[in-house]
């Protein structure tokens, strides 16, 4: 699923499977597309609220299919908007509701406050992940999902709760932008891992640590908010 | 003598504003107090006058079209390059250009006038020919200052002497079109540029937005109207077909976009308001009079799109453009803009407050074209993240230094004779200007 943006997580995902050895194949799906045959990682972008309204409405028409890939274990990555649709709903501040896909175990609000600006996590599996937050959604993560991390810089979900994004089997739902996986290979890692021992039963590891991103890293950590 | 004194003037203040690193709008000023008449005396005298070319979006680009289209017929053309489209930017550039009698080593003098400074410039010097390209609302309009730049883009049609072409599809550059028409007299003579019935829902006008798209579906139904002297007729991937006199022509394209393709059928039919006309006096060197639709095409096939608020330098006897990038789309035409061979590229990005803070925006453009030569040098406080962006798209990064003076020295050292081009973010920009006014000419930004 792919609303505007974001498209660097695809690049930086295909690119980390690609040093681990593989041959992703990206396939874009929009709106009444047919899902392909073999699924073996599903990301989503953030996008306008406008374009929000159709994407619901698809995705809820795909539910019965996501929520099995997610039971299957299939790896996911929903930022944003479909982080929110992948909750229970989404009530806007003009008190109408999108009705989510209920996979992660989140609910959200339009709030009063708009949440932007660099933001660090901490997370016991990725390390520190570094991302933008920009959104006005007050979402609350309820028993059945897990937070993907601890706000060290940032608001996160909601001014008040402390954590950022959520986590219900390997299916990983956030605001953050940045894009995220080109600074957090530890969450591309993560999603590939979990694809490879799906279809293959097993994972090497190939690729290496990459200066590059080991400075920009750094330097986006040590920026104002 | 009038003319002597006022060219060296300029030159001579041209000389102490570079000494003192200021810029090159100040010889202008000085004219322009000193003598009034100097520039309208200066483009009086070419043998082809003055083309004008106005409107809301896409000036600077259809001019450069225009010029190149010119150029590739062995005219000599003069035109406000800088991007300071107001009378003392275009004085300067004349100053600069004439000599010390004061002419001016040009046939032509193409102008983008912006409705801010058009009024100013009409007042002083009548364009022969005049091309009005739109009135579209940006983002940021607030309400009536659409009629206000409509009333004044009439003033520059009423200004003109011989030739104004018009956008048919724009309801208030047509009206403007029509009034000419209807005033009594032959002068100027008014063409349109248009497009196929066909093509009229690709480019939604205003109006259309906000009535829904009742205009174009009747039309669409319409029987196929008139051409006009030069229709859009078909668009592609940098591909389009341009009817001129009831032939089709198709061409390669290197422009971006659809309303610089548009635009091209706008050019095109001022380049042939003017090569129809005559020499006003004297003749143009090493002219070819003959010209075919073809010939306009062939030149027309090998424009880049202009980059509207670039600016170009001379650093180290060789040009430097600065390039200021703000969004996705700014990018991307800024990169299409040039063709990189043989080009050192820096990029610096900064993330202060007015650059924004967020990084994702250069994720949402490509950067494959810069692959073939690289980029030289890498900086500005969020130089990693760049770094990191054009890693994935394969691109060879020469050096990466956060610090803007520090990577500017390295950028020269690597990249020696030959032309350079920045691009940056505003603040970036900022601070780059600060450095280079000491060791170059930069102009003062207004």
């Amino acid at each position: 699923m792919n609303i505007y943006g974001d498209r660097g997580n695809v690049l930086s995902l295909s690119r980390r499977a690609r040093a681990h050895g593989f041959a992703p194949r990206v396939v874009e799906v929009n709106p009444g597309d047919p899902l392909p045959a073999q699924i073996d990682i599903v990301l989503g972008g953030g996008g306008q609220d406008s374009g929000q309204g159709r994407v619901a409405v698809d995705l809820v028409a795909r539910g019965n299919t996501m929520r099995d890939l997610a039971s299957d274990g299939v790896p996911m990555l929903m930022v944003c908007g479909l982080y929110q649709l992948f909750g229970h709903r989404f009530l806007t501040h003009t008190g109408e509701e999108l009705t989510g896909i209920g996979v992660l175990d989140v609910e959200t609000r339009g709030g009063e406050e708009r949440m932007i600006g660099n933001i660090v996590l901490s997370s016991d599996e990725f390390g520190e992940i570094i991302g933008y937050e920009n959104h006005s959604g007050d979402t609350t993560v309820g028993p059945g999902s897990k937070p993907l991390g601890k706000v060290l810089q940032g608001a996160g979900n909601n001014p008040r709760d402390g954590v950022e994004g959520a986590r219900t089997n390997n299916v990983i739902g956030t605001y953050l932008h940045g894009s995220l996986l080109p600074k957090n290979p530890a969450i591309s890692d993560f999603l590939i891992a979990e694809a490879a021992r799906r279809r293959y039963g097993s994972f090497e590891p190939a690729a290496g640590d990459d200066l590059t991103v080991q400075r920009a890293r750094e330097s986006a950590k040590r920026r104002p908010r | 003598m009038r003319d002597f004194f006022s060219a060296v003037i300029g030159k001579s203040v041209r000389q102490l504003a570079r000494l003192r690193g200021g810029g090159s709008a100040l010889p202008g000023l000085v004219i322009e107090r000193l003598d009034p008449g100097f520039l309208p005396r200066v483009l009086g005298r070419l043998p082809y006058g003055v083309v004008a070319v106005s409107g809301t979006n896409g000036k600077t680009t259809t001019t450069k079209m225009i010029v190149e289209m010119l150029e590739a017929r062995g005219l000599r053309v003069f035109t406000n390059r800088t991007g300071s489209n107001f009378s003392r930017g275009v004085i300067a550039a004349a100053v600069q250009e004439c000599s010390l009698s004061g002419k001016l080593d040009a046939d032509v003098a193409v102008l983008e006038l912006d409705e801010a400074h058009a009024m100013y410039f009409i007042e002083r010097v009548k364009p022969r020919f005049t091309l009005l390209l739109n009135v579209l609302r940006d983002q940021l309009d607030r309400f009536g200052e659409i009629d206000t730049t409509a009333k004044l883009l009439q003033r520059i049609a009423d200004a003109t002497t011989e030739g104004l072409v018009v956008n048919r599809e724009d309801r208030l550059v047509a009206a403007i079109g029509e009034q000419t028409r209807a005033r009594a007299g032959s002068a100027p003579e008014v063409r349109e540029f248009g497009l196929s019935n066909a093509l009229l829902s690709t480019f939604p006008s205003d109006d259309d937005f906000h009535a829904g798209s009742s205009t174009d579906a009747s039309l669409s139904a319409a029987a196929e109207r008139p051409d006009a002297d030069v229709t859009l007729v078909e668009l592609g991937d940098h591909e389009a077909v341009f009817r001129i006199d009831g032939e089709d022509f198709r061409t390669k394209l290197k422009l971006e976009g659809l309303y610089n393709t548009f635009n091209a059928a706008a050019a095109l039919s001022t380049v042939r308001m003017v090569m129809q006309a005559s020499e006003l006096h004297g003749h143009p060197a090493k002219y070819r009079a003959q010209e075919t639709p073809e010939d306009l095409i062939a030149a027309l096939a090998e424009v880049r799109p202009a980059f509207g608020r670039g600016e170009q330098l001379i650093l180290d006897g060789q040009p430097l453009d600065l390039v200021l990038v703000k969004n996705p789309a700014g990018f991307r035409l800024g990169l299409a803009s040039f063709d990189p061979v043989g080009v050192g590229v820096m990029i610096a990005i900064n993330d202060q407050y007015a650059d924004g803070r967020d990084m994702s925006w250069l994720w949402d453009v490509e950067f494959g074209s810069l692959a073939a030569g690289g980029v030289a040098t890498v900086s500005g406080s969020r130089a990693w993240d760049m770094a990191l962006r054009l890693e994935h798209d394969d691109v060879v990064v020469g050096g990466v230094e956060e610090d803007l003076t520090r990577a500017l020295q390295r950028f020269r050292d690597a990249t020696p004779d030959q032309p350079r081009r920045i691009y940056c973010t505003y603040t970036a920009m900022l601070a780059l200007r600060k450095t280079l006014a000491e060791l170059t000419d930069v102009e003062d930004i207004w």
